[in-house]
């Protein structure tokens, strides 16, 4: 199970969003099975009936008052953006 | 008078409020050190000067005004992952080299409100993946006791410059030892507090269940003095603790030292891989505080060797999480392309290093359908099961003794083509924010001249306890005494 295949890390890359080069794939592949072959321990521990953590530190349902308060300008919040238009972030057509 | 640079923040404050200096001579000092040896250093990624040494002019005219705010005129560095309204906040990455942030993150907020001085950004390994701040997309930091060594990470260079005098005191984050391991590596004081006892707002996020940011200073007063500053109910963070943050640096006035104290000693942290010199200073470290009326219980954390695997399976599932934000649309760099899609495929392949790509593909397979419940649900249900092993531990023990890291610090480019090396550096630290505990790494000698650290750990919100520990650790040693010759 833990040694990927070539097409397993692109499909990975895919899912990632990350275009990689042959030499990444490669060596990714490599690294990627080492360290999940490692990673097999996990298995080892009996977890039955053990809850997964949810929260590092227990929580109860966090509530607050519903008070108006400032946010962002529009032009702060686009400050940062690579392209803007019409108070907007503009990307290329999503739809062909 | 000694060079102000090399001043402790307590010894500090005493003198601005004596009146023997100002604020503004030693923010003076703290740059002109930090020009001096930042050619060799490289501790920062950027130093807002001019900004500081207004600060420190408004500093001394509140305090001529009667203000005395805790760090009043204090200089303080702040690692580069986290928010400064106005000044570049790149988190070590190319993808946001140019990003501006249009907030200060709580912290940085509370500091201000203290009356810190921001004194510049420190570096930090890409997006804080990684033990040594080779990974930083800028330039790597050198460790100040011997620059052909790693100063550790994430938080190298908040490490560096602390021990270099570069500042009085430093902000880093902790996602598994990245405040924790530098601190050792280059011998001074770094704490991770509880999960939640400081806000995560703006914190550039890395594992959203494990991050938190802390202190690093020359001293553990001085760890008291900025956690003190930081700590508290944040309603920005809804994992913030809404618990009340007693008086820190009062704590340890009133401190009976050893006298009492419970020490637990794990002895999964005792392991044939330690540096004998490692293993040794911690070993001497539990005669001395026995010696002065603590008491040594030895403890088992059964689930020790599941840390690191568990740790960067639920590490990297978050991270791959969070840095889908980077998609070159609202802020960060963009790799212009002919479709949208072909965009993010681009700007991601562009904008982040190695290490980063290779964490995001572990945990984008620990997530994905088919692998969830093998990797990502079983590593939360060990972590579950290491989680018990603390709270069992702590119905025994006041805190807990052991190594910080396995090792002192390693030789640039020794571990930069091995990663799982590399993360078995964290062995001793990532267990603490998988259980959300508080820990701190104190000095606690040296092996071939480089830093060995003493780590300490507490139950939830028992940085108190740990305080108090190695305060009373370092009341009878001469370690933080010793500084780097530069």
């Amino acid at each position: 199970m833990t040694t990927l295949s070539k097409s397993d890390v692109e499909n990975i890359a895919h899912l990632a969003r990350l275009k990689l080069t042959d030499a990444e794939t490669e060596l990714f592949q490599e690294q990627l099975s080492a360290i999940l072959l490692y990673a097999e321990a996990i298995q080892q521990p009996d977890t039955t009936d053990i809850p997964p953590t949810t929260s590092a530190i227990p929580r109860h349902t966090v509530m607050r008052a519903d008070e108006p308060a400032d946010g962002l300008s529009t032009a702060e919040a686009l400050a940062n953006a690579p392209d803007t238009a019409e108070d907007s972030f503009r990307v290329k057509p999503i739809l062909p | 008078m000694p060079e102000l640079a090399k001043l402790t923040i307590e010894d500090a404050q005493m003198l601005l409020r004596e009146g023997a200096i100002s604020a503004e001579e030693l923010t003076q000092s703290v740059l002109t050190r930090l020009f001096a040896v930042e050619p060799v250093v490289q501790a920062y990624l950027s130093v807002q000067e001019d900004a500081a040494l207004d600060a420190a002019r408004t500093a001394d005219a509140r305090r001529a005004a009667g203000d005395d705010a805790p760090l009043l005129g204090i200089p303080i560095a702040v690692k580069d992952a986290i928010l400064t309204k106005g000044v570049t906040t790149t988190c070590g990455s190319k993808i946001l080299k140019n990003f501006v942030p249009p907030y200060d993150a709580t912290v940085v907020q509370k500091l201000r409100a203290a009356g810190a001085i921001i004194i510049g950004k420190t570096n930090t390994d890409e997006f804080t993946m990684g033990s040594s701040t080779e990974f930083s997309a800028f330039h790597p930091t050198h460790n100040p006791w011997n620059m052909d060594y790693v100063p550790g990470g994430s938080s190298g260079g908040s490490a560096a410059a602390v021990a270099a005098n570069e500042t009085l005191g430093a902000l880093g984050t902790d996602t598994g030892g990245s405040i924790r391991q530098p601190a050792a590596y280059c011998g001074i004081v770094g704490l991770k507090p509880t999960y939640g006892r400081a806000s995560r707002y703006g914190l550039i996020a890395h594992g959203s269940s494990l991050d938190q940011p802390g202190p690093m200073t020359k001293t553990v007063t001085d760890a008291a003095v900025l956690l003190q500053a930081i700590a508290g109910h944040d309603p920005r963070d809804a994992t913030s603790l809404d618990a009340p943050v007693p008086d820190y640096p009062a704590e340890l006035r009133r401190s009976k030292g050893f006298d009492g104290l419970r020490i637990g000693v794990p002895k999964e942290y005792f392991i044939d891989g330690l540096n004998p010199a490692v293993d040794t200073a911690v070993r001497n470290a539990l005669i001395l505080a026995e010696s002065h009326g603590a008491e040594l219980v030895e403890i088992s954390l059964p689930h020790t060797d599941f840390g690191i695997p568990v740790y960067y399976l639920i590490a990297t599932a978050e991270a791959s999480s969070n840095l889908s934000r980077y998609d070159g649309v609202r802020f960060g760099v963009r790799v212009p392309a002919d479709s949208m899609w072909e965009t993010y495929f681009e700007t991601r392949a562009a904008g982040f290093g190695a290490e980063v790509k290779r964490r995001i593909m572990l945990g984008t397979y620990a997530l994905s359908a088919g692998y969830y419940d093998a990797y990502y649900l079983k590593a939360q249900k060990v972590r579950t099961l290491i989680q018990r092993d603390f709270t069992a531990a702590f119905e025994k023990v006041d805190v807990i003794f052991a190594p910080t890291t396995p090792d002192t610090a390693f030789k640039l480019g020794q571990k930069i083509d091995d990663p799982l090396q590399m993360y078995l550096t964290d062995i001793f630290t990532v267990m603490t924010n998988l259980a959300g505990i508080p820990g701190i790494s104190i000095p606690a000698g040296f092996a071939d001249g480089l830093p060995i650290g003493l780590q300490i750990l507490g139950p939830a919100l028992g940085e108190s306890a740990i305080l108090r520990a190695a305060h009373a650790y370092e009341q009878l040693t001469d370690w933080h005494h010793d500084h780097p010759d530069l």
